[in-house]
């Protein structure tokens, strides 16, 4: 008889049932998109903000004094120590490999331009978008990937070319163009197209690294690295010094994506290296993301809020158009217990049929929102299904409450008079 | 009741002034049906109360993350052409432009040498600004008194290994420095000494070569104190510094998308569920609707009562909810910025316009439905 109750009350009421459970269909795909992107907003963002560029630098240990003003290094040439460029690919061998987006090595060299006015230059040495192959697996890796701030006019040159990049400023002054020839060190050589950095490189020429060694007479060297890492927000842990943590301590140091234990192991890999984090772009980060991720977090409570009181709103309603029915059963003689039931198995029911469908809503939504915003997927765990049921369900209950305390209470004659 | 007098009835109701019933009849309705308006009044309330909070957070949010990305430190720099200097007084110039909406710090930079014959690079600037400009330098302790320096790592190891106080020389002018402490940034700041600026003119005459500044404010501002400096001062070339602008430009983008795309969900949702409450609460009132048809008002009338509750209902939610919105978009604001967001009542005429298309549109719905219906068979409660 119950049983029939329940199914009755589904199959004639249809329009109304639909209604319901439509706002609780709705109610969580939102709670399930928004849950989604929250949890996922960190990883996503930290990726945006790999547009500020490396936020690792790795320079020869036994370095001299770098003489450096306005991103100019005064430096003598052939002064100081340079790292080995084939142990570059060691890079792809640490514990946090996958989190090194890219790393792109430099090496300035002093050159002479056979253009008047221009005599001595800087010349940068370094990798573009250069494939890089260690054990089987390759990767592309260079400077269009830890400088997106670089823009050029023209082409960027290929890697095992000798094309040249010439900074804007320097190409204003020198009237040169992309396509045009530029003589390096007494070769000509083709200006590929013109770099705008915003920095220094303006009035410099950036050329693939072979070319800078092959000018320098060094085969190998690189004088400094630019890594460009995905890190883990600092805390209390992350800034200690490695040498005071016990081994337990320090494996758990070790094995998170700090950008001091991946400095750590960059140091590892890369013989005679010095590997620092560069405090600029690596301490604001963290910031920056601690910011957004505390917004998104209270969006989305916002907004779980919001739906849950809205579905509570929409099952009050369900429940007080119905007071006439429970006035027929309660002069039938019904418990109010079981009318109660009655009530509660409907509510179920709707949430777990409207909790369904609103996760497969709320997990194609969050994957919209992840394609046309990050150009990435945002998936949401099937582990969230029984816990944004259990919500639903809590919801829902928590809705009917009021409204089935009220239509069980009052009394039957009202309601069947159309006065309650 | 003869049906001769039928025709009759209906023209005296006719003539009789409509509005006072209709009034009578909005304010009964309201006050007798507590109990079903208050779900429909609360559904509102949560909508209007969503979509002024996240209206609100998405007009502020842009200028508070770009108060928190300029913890990046400068994206505007001010150089001297090239072999030459600032003229004296462009650090006014340049503050009088900015006029308070943002940092600018001058600095000079020299080559001098060390005791044992080392080049190392020294540089003059304001430190109390250079602390608010570059909050990520990590200092042991900041100079405050003169002939106090603040001295690189990599420096220190060669100019004073031990915190040891040092000489250095530039030109043949040799000065004695005390190290106050250590800098740290990663980048090429560490083979630096840095002194105060007017330790720094007294010994080498150079007058500072760059103004670094933070400009606050959206790119067209930006970019509209750049092209007022730029023309203030021939002598210099203002610069963007790129790598913050647009990763800040990228950075923010996604992250506005992201609010505007929940707010968007979040509006539409708690529209719907306001439709679905209020079009159940119409559809409650079939039996009244039936009367009023029995009794001989018109179409228009009715629907115009059904309207007006609605309608009603929703500027009472959308109010109430408001102010709610405007409390919820502060907290959040204080939660996640420490800074309240300011309310915005330009949001208030949105808000009111949606929820009373809202609401008209929960008493259409039903309304086109009962409309075919025959009063005699709502009444006999067929329906």
């Amino acid at each position: 008889m119950f049983l029939r109750l329940v199914f009755e009350s589904f199959w004639r009421q249809k329009r109304r049932k639909a209604l319901a459970g439509a706002a609780v269909m709705l109610g969580v795909s939102v709670a399930t998109a928004m849950i989604a992107v929250a949890t996922d907003i960190g990883d996503k963002i930290s990726r945006e903000l790999r547009s500020y560029g490396a936020n690792l630098l790795v320079t020869p240990q036994q370095d001299s004094l770098d003489l450096e003003i306005g991103g100019v290094n005064l430096k003598p040439p052939g002064d100081g120590s340079y790292l080995n460029e084939a142990d570059l690919p060691k890079i792809r061998g640490t514990f946090w490999h996958n989190n090194i987006v890219g790393f792109a090595p430099m090496l300035p060299v002093q050159v002479a331009v056979g253009l008047k006015g221009l005599d001595q230059r800087t010349l940068v040495g370094t990798y573009f978008m250069k494939k890089l192959t260690l054990s089987k697996e390759s990767f592309l890796t260079g400077v269009r990937i830890t400088h997106p701030w670089w823009t050029v006019q023209g082409a960027w040159p290929e890697d095992d070319s000798e094309d040249v990049l010439v900074g804007e400023r320097l190409a204003r002054e020198a009237g040169l163009g992309a396509g045009e020839t530029i003589p390096i060190a007494g070769q000509p050589h083709r200006i590929a197209g013109i770099l705008s950095a915003g920095g220094a490189e303006d009035e410099q020429i950036v050329a693939p690294l072979g070319l800078a060694q092959q000018i320098l007479g060094r085969r190998g060297a690189v004088r400094r690295l630019y890594v460009s890492a995905l890190t883990k927000p600092q805390d209390a842990l992350a800034g200690r010094d490695p040498r005071t943590m016990n081994p337990e301590l320090f494996e758990r140091w070790y094995c998170s994506p700090y950008v001091q234990s991946i400095a750590y192991q960059l140091q590892e890999a890369i013989p005679d290296s010095h590997a620092e984090p560069i405090r600029q772009v690596a301490q604001n980060e963290g910031a920056v993301l601690a910011r957004i991720e505390g917004l998104m977090l209270w969006i989305t409570a916002a907004a779980l809020v919001a739906s849950a009181l809205a579905v509570s709103a929409a099952m009050a309603t369900a429940i007080f158009e119905r007071r006439r029915e429970v006035g027929l059963m309660k002069a039938l003689g019904a418990r109010n217990a079981l009318i109660a039931a009655l009530f509660f198995t409907e509510a179920t029911l709707l949430a777990l049929l409207g909790g369904g469908v609103g996760f497969l809503g709320g997990a194609i939504l969050a994957r919209q929102i992840g394609r046309s915003i990050f150009n990435a997927q945002i998936t949401v765990e099937p582990v969230l299904l029984p816990v944004i049921l259990g919500i639903a369900v809590i919801v829902t209950f928590a809705g009917s409450a009021m409204a089935i305390r009220h239509a069980v209470k009052s009394d039957p004659v009202y309601a069947l008079r159309g006065e309650g | 009741m003869s049906l001769s007098s039928l025709p009759e009835i209906s023209r005296r109701r006719a003539d009789s002034p409509h509005s006072d019933m209709f009034l009578r009849m909005l304010l009964r309705a309201a006050i007798l049906g507590r109990g079903h308006v208050a779900s429909a009044v609360l559904a509102m309330v949560v909508a209007a109360a969503v979509a002024t909070s996240l209206l609100n957070l998405s007009v502020d949010v842009d200028s508070k993350l770009r108060k928190e990305f300029r913890s990046y430190g400068a994206n505007v720099v001010v150089v001297a052409k090239p072999d030459q200097q600032l003229p004296q007084g462009t650090l006014d110039q340049v503050k009088s432009a900015l006029a308070g909406r943002g940092l600018a710090v001058p600095f000079a930079y020299a080559v001098a040498r060390t005791s044992s014959g080392q080049s190392v690079v020294v540089s003059g600037t304001d430190f109390d600004q250079v602390r608010q400009l570059d909050a990520w330098w990590r200092v042991s302790a900041w100079p405050d008194k003169s002939g106090e320096a603040l001295v690189g790592e990599r420096a220190a190891a060669v100019v004073s290994p031990t915190g040891e106080p040092f000489d250095l020389s530039f030109q043949g002018r040799t000065r004695h420095f005390i190290p106050a402490g250590s800098l740290r940034t990663g980048a090429a700041e560490d083979s630096r000494v840095y002194l105060s600026l007017a330790d720094f003119r007294d010994w080498t005459g150079v007058d500072p070569s760059t103004i670094e500044m933070a400009v606050t404010g959206s790119p067209a501002e930006v970019n509209g104190v750049m092209d007022s400096l730029a023309k203030a001062l021939p002598a210099a070339e203002v610069r963007p510094v790129r790598q913050v602008m647009e990763g800040e430009a990228r950075v923010l983008g996604k992250t506005h998308a992201t609010l505007i795309a929940a707010a968007v969900l979040v509006i539409v949702t708690s529209a719907l569920c306001v439709l679905s409450t209020l079009m159940g609460w119409v559809f409650d009132h079939r039996q009244d609707f039936a009367i009023l048809k029995a009794l001989g008002a018109s179409e228009w009338l009715i629907s115009g009562f059904f309207a007006a509750e609605s309608a009603v209902l929703g500027v009472v939610g959308a109010v109430i909810g408001f102010g709610i919105g405007i409390g919820v978009a502060a907290w959040i604001g204080r939660a996640s910025f420490h800074a309240p967001v300011i309310p915005r009542f330009s949001v208030l005429p949105w808000v009111l316009l949606g929820s009373i298309v809202v609401a008209l549109m929960a008493a259409a719905l039903p309304m086109s439905v009962l409309r075919r219906v025959q009063p005699a068979v709502i009444l006999r409660g067929e329906e």
